[in-house]
């Protein structure tokens, strides 16, 4: 009988802690890793070693702006790609609803519709983003990234500046 | 001796009261389980999904389980954030997933019938009431990760009471 109870206790610790866990994730902060050189210099420059070995940056993402939706320009997001909703993508906003925005290959102006928003990955030469699939909508997004918690040496706060690169 | 009285009493009230936050986090945590993984209660108004729904709001209940799952099929009735507003949830029926052909019917355009194809990991939803209803007939196709939840029950008017079939 012991036993029964001591498993039940750590079965409802656990389960209250991993709920608790979820909901906080959900709704205020969250950890995510950063794949892929994309947004190189900001995050991943590619020259950071932990041990001797090449690691990813993981950051903080704050989901708090997910109650308004309402953004800054050169603000980086996590969103859900809009061509495959079980992979996230990570940019940084460069256009919001009613700006225009230059389309390099054309030489045309698009105006950002409402709702939506302009992202951009800080390495152009290999980066998937607006330039490829258009402007997004603002539902997709899922966090905005403030901090880069690992590895150890990079430990801060992102600054928020845009890039301009023309 | 004063003291260790005292003392005593504080340590009393200090367990209490992480008890009682340790269920305050508990009960809160598994709402908020329950209510963006599990089910969750909405209520619908506009004229969009007559005759299914009517307009003056009917309260549906809506699972969140099998979009996660990529189970949404053709004739489902889904909750997705609006690509307009993303503060707003509208309520509208699958009609082709990705790679399907749809042919739809809009009567403020010059060709009334069209045909497209639904792009890589879009849905294409539109309102069962065709004449008034903004939908993918305006804006396109939206990405499948604005999609929310199923809605699967009607709780609200009584007369109405009862699953909602495809």
């Amino acid at each position: 009988m012991g036993t029964r109870k001591v498993l039940w206790g750590f079965a409802n610790k656990f389960f209250t802690v991993g709920a608790v866990g979820l909901c906080i994730s959900d709704r205020f902060v969250s950890v995510a890793p950063v794949r892929g050189s994309s947004m190189a210099p900001t995050l991943n420059p590619g020259k950071t070693k932990l041990l001797g070995m090449s690691t990813d940056d993981y950051v903080l993402l704050e989901k708090t702006c997910l109650n308004d939706y309402k953004f800054s320009h050169g603000d980086i997001v996590v969103f859900s790609s809009p061509s495959n909703h079980k992979e996230r993508h990570i940019k940084r906003i460069t256009a919001l609803p009613g700006d225009w925005i230059g389309i390099r290959k054309s030489y045309d102006m698009l105006k950002v519709p409402e709702g939506h928003c302009w992202v951009e990955g800080d390495n152009s030469s290999s980066s998937m983003d607006s330039r490829s699939f258009g402007t997004i909508p603002l539902g997709l997004v899922q966090g905005r990234v403030t901090h880069i918690v690992w590895p150890p040496q990079r430990i801060g706060a992102i600054q928020r500046n845009t890039l301009q690169d023309n | 001796m004063r003291l260790l009285s005292h003392l005593k009493q504080w340590r009393a009230v200090a367990t209490e009261a992480k008890h009682v936050s340790f269920a305050v986090a508990k009960f809160i945590g598994l709402i908020h389980l329950t209510e963006s993984y599990l089910c969750s209660s909405t209520l619908l108004h506009g004229p969009s999904m007559l005759p299914t729904f009517n307009s003056s709001g009917d309260v549906v209940l809506a699972e969140h389980l099998s979009h996660r799952l990529g189970k949404v099929v053709p004739g489902d009735v889904v909750l997705v954030r609006s690509p307009d507003d993303p503060k707003k949830m509208v309520a509208k029926r699958v009609l082709g997933l990705e790679g399907d052909q749809v042919t739809f019917f809009d009567p403020n355009r010059i060709r009334k019938h069209n045909t497209t194809v639904v792009p890589k990991g879009h849905v294409w939803i539109q309102g069962d009431n065709t004449y008034a209803s903004f939908d993918s007939r305006s804006y396109g196709p939206v990405p499948y990760g604005l999609i929310q939840g199923r809605v699967f029950f009607r709780v609200w008017p009584p007369d109405g009471f009862g699953s909602v079939d495809d």
